[in-house]
């Protein structure tokens, strides 16, 4: 794969994330899962102002851009909070401006680990 | 502000630009795991009833204990966990992990990890819980890439 179709590629994969994320709803829905993680079509309805129908879309919309996640339980639909694509942002945009913490660390005692 | 409380079901999940083959080496070779996985070497032959251990890079501290539990290369594998490298959570009951690898269009895989069975281990609920997405986004960045994140 060449540099111009990573970067390209890149952009496509962050794209749904920024729109998902460009929503007061939405971004409740997340913070909603934060707290409790697993949860219902049913139980997140219960806690907003708005339609089953329109919950559904919302989580939809998540759920395109890789945000939330949906596993079967028995009968039920259980929603997950899927951090890695907020992750992955983070790695791309913020952490090349700061010391990378953790992964620094695992770096160097890598190479310390190596060298010694 | 919001407390995280511990999840006792957690689900992560990536695409990936990479074949299934390509995600299951890169969870079963410690050469690989060592440039993602906080520098650690992944130790088992993944057949079900075998250890599965991880090592510090040094290979002198045992960081993570469990069994396998079920291994279908290179689609799934599931495998007990617990959490060495802290007294808290080694002194909690094995958890469960599950790898769920799933090729899709385009050459693209999607992994997806379950930790679960966490009811008894809420030390290790917190613990693993920042751990994971940190690991994933590390394996998707090294396979697109050939890079671990920390030499950019």
């Amino acid at each position: 794969m060449t540099v111009w179709s990573h970067i390209l590629s890149t952009v496509d994969d962050d794209d749904p994330v920024f729109k998902a994320l460009a929503d007061p709803t939405r971004r409740l829905l997340l913070d909603r899962l934060f707290e409790r993680d697993g949860r219902t079509l049913t139980e997140l309805e219960s806690e907003f102002d708005m339609s089953r129908f329109g919950v559904m879309k919302h989580l939809r919309v998540l759920a395109e851009a890789g945000l939330v996640v949906t596993r079967r339980s028995g009968r039920e639909k259980l929603h997950f909070l899927n951090p890695v694509p907020i992750r992955l942002i983070h790695d791309r945009w913020i952490d090349k401006y700061t010391e990378r913490r953790v992964s620094a660390l695992a770096e160097l005692k890598t190479q310390l680990e190596e060298s010694a | 502000m919001t407390t995280m409380t511990e999840q006792t079901t957690q689900v992560y999940s990536v695409f990936i630009r990479a074949t299934p083959e390509q995600v299951w080496d890169a969870i079963t070779k410690p050469e690989f795991t060592t440039r993602y996985f906080y520098g650690s070497a992944v130790d088992s032959t993944f057949e079900p009833g075998a250890p599965f251990l991880s090592w510090s890079g040094d290979r002198q501290e045992k960081l993570v204990d469990g069994e396998v539990l079920d291994a279908d290369p290179p689609r799934l594998l599931r495998h007990t966990w617990r959490a060495l490298y802290d007294p808290e959570t080694a002194a909690e009951p094995h958890s469960r992990v599950t790898w769920e690898i799933e090729p899709q269009d385009g050459g693209v895989t999607k992994l997806t990890v379950v930790h679960d069975g966490l009811e008894r281990a809420p030390k290790t609920a917190l613990s693993v819980a920042g751990g994971w997405m940190y690991v994933l986004s590390g394996l998707k960045t090294l396979l697109e890439t050939g890079e671990p994140l920390a030499s950019g």
